[in-house]
């Protein structure tokens, strides 16, 4: 490998890690790492919209928990490539198969989340709100979303990694962010434009990770203060979390 | 509807189903790499897992797989490996990025499934005399059974689901149907060739439930009553 510098060599020779290649298709990289934030941003803005009222469903009346959890799971279960395929007729080729497709999956993670952090709100908290007036709309807003924060971001964590992983096979329909870059590197056998595109594409999952854990750091100034029995618990619940939410990326 | 009709139509043709690129043999290519794939997986995975949990060692390794596992897209995987000298060796590509996807879920589900189990249970085992390998096999692996079937559903449904993707990177399985599809054109074969990937996925992920349900060490006896209350409150089963 000649590396970066190696420069128009590079190109030729076909290397993995290639500086011209870098410096002559910026502007390309550039658009494909907008649309792949796009289309993830997008995504997972429209799944917690729809996850909020879903999660509320689910916990208002037992009878729709099941439903709702069995059918987000059996839409997870089906591989990104068929839900892309499937959404294709209905939507025409277009960025809108991606979203949707997109959102359906983090529908599963964010439901549950949302779910388990609004029953994991300890009822005495609960019974104390109402003994100081509030009624439930306050209740939620004030007392029972706040407490749900941590839950509800490691769901969002969890779903916006996925979704910059799985924005790429969204190439099929010539909407797949930085994988479209990859789906072109593979037709012509560019090694350079491949590995590009995939690490940009790590990246992306990491830094947006980072935020995440920062915007809770952010929210939920009161789990920083506590003891350090409080914070072992949280670290094993979150391991839990994280466990059982464990689940593919296709 | 038209679409529905015209998948409908390219499945019930029966010449769609013969050949090197019929249905019945991109099937069974898909069926024979999952199901090889996975077997390695769990070959590699479980023994570190129950090891590292029957010690208490590695939890950070095994929760961070799980993180990384997640963030790589399975796609760039795929194709990094067609491209890589391993891509001239058939379906070697394929299957390293299988068993790459199935250990993660694997690992850190068996893992956590053996740090949860009761440690009253395990230290009232070791005080009964038991050895090592006894608490190991009739302790720990029956109070982790659930986690680790939790996790092997989990692997199965990355390896079905990247299997289908092996279709981009110029592999097999029921996923060239649709790209194939795509290439054409042709709505109805695209359509048809998701719903055979989708009902696969979805028969397998049932047929996992159901031996899940069959092979449970400690099926309705102790697990239902006693452990239904932790395992209730923080993601509900499926």
């Amino acid at each position: 490998m000649s590396g970066r510098a190696g420069g128009v060599n590079c190109l030729e020779a076909n290397d993995w890690v290639c500086g011209e290649y870098l410096r002559t298709r910026s502007q390309e990289l550039t658009d494909a790492t907008v649309q792949h934030i796009g289309i993830t941003a997008v995504s997972v803005a429209l799944g917690l919209l729809l996850a909020f009222p879903l999660a509320l469903v689910a916990r208002r009346w037992r009878g729709a928990a099941g439903p709702v959890l069995g059918l987000t799971t059996v839409l997870y279960t089906i591989p990104s490539l068929a839900m892309f395929a499937l959404l294709t007729p209905v939507f025409g080729v277009s960025a809108a198969v991606v979203v949707t497709g997109l959102v359906l999956y983090s529908l599963t993670i964010l439901v549950r989340n949302l779910l388990a952090g609004l029953q994991a709100v300890p009822a005495g908290v609960r019974e104390a709100a109402r003994g100081m007036g509030y009624g439930p709309v306050r209740l939620l807003f004030g007392v029972e979303l706040p407490l749900a924060i941590p839950a509800l971001v490691a769901g969002l964590r969890i779903a916006t990694v996925s979704t910059v992983a799985m924005t790429t096979v969204g190439s099929v329909v010539g909407y797949g962010g930085l994988g479209n870059l990859i789906a072109s590197g593979m037709a012509g056998f560019f090694k350079a434009e491949v590995l590009t595109a995939s690490v940009l594409c790590v990246l992306l999952a990491l830094v947006a990770d980072v935020l995440l854990m920062a915007l809770q750091r952010l929210l939920t100034p009161w789990t920083r203060a506590g003891g350090r029995a409080g914070v072992r618990s949280r670290a094993v619940a979150w391991a839990r979390g994280r466990a059982r939410a464990v689940k593919a990326v296709g | 509807m038209g679409v529905i009709a015209g998948a409908w139509q390219w499945l019930t043709t029966a010449a769609n189903w013969a050949g090197e690129k019929g249905v019945t043999h991109r099937l069974a290519e898909h069926v024979r790499l999952s199901a090889v794939c996975l077997a390695l997986a769990c070959l590699i995975a479980l023994p570190v897992a129950l090891w590292l949990g029957h010690l208490g060692k590695g939890g950070a390794l095994a929760v961070n797989l799980a993180n990384i596992g997640r963030a790589v897209p399975t796609y760039a995987v795929l194709v990094l490996l067609t491209l890589s000298p391993l891509g001239r060796h058939g379906d070697w590509p394929t299957v390293l990025a299988l068993v790459l996807f199935a250990v993660p879920p694997l690992l850190t589900n068996a893992y956590l499934g053996m740090r949860e189990a009761d440690r009253d249970v395990v230290e009232a085992a070791r005080g009964m005399g038991m050895s090592g390998p006894q608490v190991l096999f009739r302790v720990e692996i029956p109070l982790a059974y659930p986690l680790i079937m939790t996790g092997l559903r989990s692997a199965t449904v990355q390896v079905v689901a990247t299997a289908t993707l092996a279709a981009l990177a110029g592999g097999g399985g029921l996923g060239r149907i649709i790209t194939a599809g795509f290439g054409n054109y042709d709505t109805a074969q695209v359509v048809a060739g998701a719903l055979l990937v989708a009902v696969l996925a979805l028969a397998v992920e049932g047929a996992l439930v159901l031996a899940e349900r069959l092979l449970d060490p400690m099926r309705g006896g102790w697990r239902a009553t006693r452990s239904a209350p932790a395992r209730a409150e923080p993601i509900p089963a499926d």
